[in-house]
Formats: structure tokens, sequence, C-alpha cells
């Protein structure tokens, strides 16, 4: 693939300023679609058809997502979720830094689809440069006559705010990202309701992931069918691959569904540092389940069909963490382990305790004070705790740990006395 | 009287402004943020203030205090280095990189220098895992990544904020004769 669609500042200087961006096109899909080019109920039908799928790490069908809101309740609202705290990922950060008017348009676009006069991006509190950024994009796009009242002579107004958190993972998760906004306690919401039927301010909302978001421009400029042509016949179109831990350059990879985690690793990613090879990786950042890379493993597609299938493993965010033979998997486990313990929200007791416990056994594992049951408790706590938290956060907490175990006893196994390092 | 809204009036109806009409709850938050610009951490009197325009009582804001770990009740160091040591960071040797940062700084994690500016944080993940070792600073309001560092260009930088400080007191007392 010669040309990139996300990650378009790697080609385009100063895409991040709005002259540049509207030089190449920008907010012409916006616009066209506004002045009636193309009516909501058909922009649907495309995203649909494009097979565009959630990019936040669940693969939700995008289109099929905005087909939920009902129109007997309004008004409706768009959020975006910039609220990228996955261990291992980093993508919508870049976007938001380098190329923030196409996932601006692509929020615009959404907005417009589903008739929301209103639509938020939620970003981390950590993103406190990104915000200040966005809010004077966001000005300059009033000033340019791209948001605002009856746009482009139409009777469609939209509104953008940013709204900054302030340091809780938890957030991305949408319902208690909805809570936050309203200025309560991250914690998620008892479900049904669904939020695209009473979600902010109790009424119906769409919450996309910022990467979702900066797809929808080229899609609806070049067609589904054009989108389609990227990819595999089920995960359609292309993905930003973080790359992180063991490898040579880690970063962000805008490949096609489908590449191989050899070719991530070994054409884009360096190579391993001379003499190591690949024991591990995790495709969804610290939720990940283990895959234990033999050849088989490195020569799966990584689309959300075949990583799943093939190696029993959730693809994700595609936050690809690499772990080579020098790390410890207790130790690994220990860290996601006190990860999720922090995070944790509280509100539900299998995910606050669980998450504790299993903090408390792994110290234990790692400071070589196991007992010879520890690994079986340890492995107990976590399949307990499956199935049976409030939202995922506490099932992702277990998943590194059940695998681990399953996948790497050997390296839980109690050593007395013996300290176990990365 | 609110203090508070009187000292930041406009900034405040900005933010509600943001909000639909009745979500003033909303802007707790965004209030938040603003209240810790100044001395970095969140006053008792300004919980009670905040409350007051946000329609909450003090209890709710300091819980939403409590919660979301970017807010502090308590004054620190002037600056906080909040280094990450997640799992990601961790492979490239950020564990390693605050133990020297400790012994730089001579303080433990969690600790203030004694001069009162620079204290030592342990985070969870702040999207920098491919430039680790990683930290970002919160302080003066603001907060600012610093990424691919070393312990060397990590001491630069408290040099260089020791220098500020030290120019912004001599300049303050300078214009208080």
């Amino acid at each position: 693939m010669s040309e990139l669609i996300l990650l378009r500042h790697h080609e385009i200087a100063d895409l991040n300023r709005l002259s540049v961006y509207r030089e190449h096109g920008g907010f012409k899909v916006f616009e066209n679609i506004v002045k009636g080019a193309m009516e909501p109920a058909t922009l649907l039908n495309e995203v649909k058809s494009s097979g565009l799928r959630g990019r936040g790490g669940a693969g939700f069908p995008t289109g099929l997502k905005w087909s939920f809101l009902p129109n007997n309740i309004w008004p409706h609202y768009v959020v975006a979720n910039a609220d990228e705290s996955e261990p291992g990922t980093f993508k919508d950060r870049e976007i938001l830094e380098s190329n923030p008017f196409q996932f601006l348009e692509g929020l615009m676009i959404a907005s417009y689809a589903v008739g929301a006069a209103m639509s938020v991006v939620y970003l981390r509190g950590e993103f406190y440069q990104i915000q200040k950024n966005l809010d004077r994009q966001i000005g300059e796009l009033r000033e340019a006559g791209l948001l605002g009242e009856n746009l482009f002579g139409s009777n469609y107004s939209l509104k953008l705010i940013t709204h900054l958190g302030a340091g809780a993972y938890i957030c991305g998760e949408e319902t208690a990202l909805l809570e936050s906004i309203e200025g309560k306690l991250g914690q998620p919401r008892l479900r049904p309701p669904f939020p695209a039927v009473a979600g902010l301010y109790n009424k119906p909302t769409v919450i996309n992931n910022v990467e979702t978001l900066t797809n929808l421009p080229p899609i609806i400029e070049h067609g589904a069918a054009w989108y389609r042509s990227f990819g595999t016949e089920k995960s359609p179109g292309v993905k930003i691959f973080s790359l992180s831990g063991c490898v040579n350059k880690p970063g962000n990879y805008e490949l096609p569904f489908g590449v191989t985690f050899r070719e991530l690793i070994f054409n884009y990613g360096g190579g391993l540092p001379e003499g190591r090879k690949v024991k591990a990786i995790m495709a969804a950042g610290a939720s990940s389940t283990l895959i234990a890379a033999d050849d088989k493993a490195l020569d799966t597609p990584m689309d959300y069909e075949s990583v799943q299938n093939e190696l029993g493993a959730p693809l994700g965010s595609a936050s690809v963490i690499i772990l080579d033979d020098s790390v410890n998997m207790a130790w690994l486990v220990n860290k996601t382990s006190h990860f999720f313990k922090h995070e944790s929200c509280g509100k539900c007791t299998p995910c606050r305790e669980g998450t504790y416990w299993m903090t408390q056994i792994t110290d234990r594992i790692v400071h070589g004070k196991a007992g010879k049951k520890d690994v079986d408790l340890l492995n107990d706590v976590a399949r307990q705790m499956q199935g049976k938290c409030l939202c995922a956060l506490g099932e992702f907490a277990t998943m590194a740990v059940v695998s681990g175990i399953e996948k790497f006893r050997a390296d839980f196994e109690n050593r007395q006395g013996v300290e176990i390092h990365g | 009287m609110n203090e508070f809204l009187d000292k930041h009036s406009d900034e405040v109806s900005r933010i509600i402004g943001l909000y639909p009409e009745g979500e003033r709850r909303s802007a707790v938050m965004p209030l938040l943020h603003l209240a810790q610009r100044e001395g970095g951490y969140v006053t008792k009197r300004a919980i009670e203030e905040i409350g007051e325009i946000a329609g909450m009582s003090s209890t709710e804001v300091v819980s939403i205090i409590g919660f979301y770990t970017l807010y502090h009740d308590q004054p620190g160091g002037r600056y906080r280095f909040q280094v990450c040591t997640d799992l990601p960071c961790a492979l490239r040797g950020a564990e390693e990189f605050l133990q020297s940062l400790c012994g730089n700084l001579g303080i433990r994690v969690g600790e203030t220098t004694a001069d009162g500016l620079f204290c030592l944080e342990e985070v969870t993940c702040l999207a920098g895992c491919h430039r680790a070792p990683m930290f970002q600073v919160q302080g003066d309001g603001e907060i600012t990544y610093h990424e691919n560092q070393t312990v060397e260009t990590a001491m630069a930088l408290v040099d260089e904020l020791r220098k500020h400080s030290v120019d912004h007191s001599a300049k303050a007392s300078e214009e208080g004769r």
C-alpha cells in the first residue's frame, strides 16, 4: 500500500494545520454531505457496507452501532472516546497530535449521520496539551464556518466540546466515560439500558473511538467498496498497530488487517535485539490473553477472526507488546495485576477484591515467598472473577493471569527465596 | 461570597456554557482543573465553592478528587514527576530509570525534595510506551510529556526548573519591593 489512510501526516507535512488539511481535500466530505449530497440514512448505509468496526478494542460494527439510536428520543449525542489508557496503546494520541482535523471531520460526519447537534471529545486527563490544541482547532473550525449554526445554509447546526478526564483507565469503558462527563465518579453503569437509548444525560448516544472516527472521511470520500479493498473479508480496512516492548523499532504502524505478527515485528518493527527470541505476544495491551510465540502464532494474520479463532486471544485494540525470552511471565502478571488493581473502580466486588488478591499472591511469587499452592490459588482467584464482573475491566484483569499460568507455568513455580525480575 | 467564582468569573461562565442547560454538574471536573492551576492542589475552600457552583455537596466534590488520580487535595512538590513503570515502559528500563532518578534527587518514590520543588510518583500508562523511559510533569498548571529520557536528560530538566523557580521568586520579591 503506497498511501496511508490514517497516519497521513507521515506523508504530508504540517497536516495538523487547518489550511494544510483543507489543501489536501479536508472538510469537502463534510461540506458536501451537509449540503445534501448524502442523506443521513445513505451515509449510515455506506458506513455499514464499508464493514468498519470499532477500533477501541471491541470491534463492533460502527454502522450497526449508529443504527441503534431511536428516532423518537432527542437530542442525540456523539462522544469521541479519546481516553486511550491501555498499556501498550498510543495510536489515538498520534492521530490527535498529528492529524487532528481528519479525526474532527470524522466526528462531525458521525454527528451529522445520527443528527447530533452537540458532540463531545472525552480526553484522558494526561492529554492536557492535546485538549489545549483541540480547543484552538475547534475554534478555527467555527471561524471557518465549519461548525456553528445552520451550516452551509442548511438547517444543520453542530457544536463540539472537549472534556478532560483526570486519570482513570476505567473511563475508557463507555458508560463510565459518560458518568465522568456528567461530573460523577467514573464507574460503569448497569446495562440495559444501553447508551444508544439512554446515554449522555440519559439521551441516545453513540460512543466511537478516535481511530474509528478518523476512518470516516476517507470511507465517505472513496466509498465502501474502496475501503473493502484493504484488509480481510470480515475485518476490512486498515488498522494502526501500536507496537511496543522488546523490539528495535517500537511505534505506530498503519497496515491492512491480515498482516502477520511476523511481518509486523520483523519487517516493520526492526526485529528484536541481537540474540533475543520472541517468547510471547500480547495483542491487546495489558488486557491480553498471552500468546506463546511459536511459528504458527507468528504466521497468524492479524485480523479479529484469525487471532481469536487460531490463537484463542482477542486482537482488541491491536496494542502489540512483544516479550522476549528474558521476560518472566510471573513478573509480567504481577505488573498487569498491579495495574488493574490500581485502576479497578471499586464498584463491583469480584473486581475490587479479585484484583487485590491477585497482587498479593503475585507479589509473593515474585519475591520468592510463595507457598506450594499459591499458583493454583492465583489461577482460582482469576477464574472465580471471570463472568462475574460488572464491566470488561474485571475480565481483562484475569486474561494474562490465566493464560500465563496455562502456557508458562514453570515461570510461576515457587522458588523459595528467589526474587524474580523482568 | 464565593471567592473562586469572583476570581474566575469569565472562565467559570465559559465552562458552564459548554454543557447543556441544567447540567452544571458536568462542570465539576474542568473547575477542579482550574482550581488546581494555582498551587497545584485544590484547597478546602475551593472544594466548597466549586460544590456551590456545580450544585454538589463538598463530600461529592471530595469523592471526585479522590477517584481521579490527577487531582490533589494536599500540597505536594511544585513539580510532580510522574514516571510510568507499566509493562511496556518497564520492558524498556523504566524501573531502573525511576530508581536512578530517586538516587539523584535523594528521595524515595512518593517523597518531595527538601526545597519543596520536586516529588517523584510512579504512575500507570501514559500512552508513551514506544518512547520509554518517559514521564510527565504536573506543575505550574500544566502537564508536559518528556519522552525517550535518560537520567541525564531528566536531571537537566530538574536543573532548568530549579533555575526557573529561583529566577521567578527573585523577580517576585523584586517586584514586591
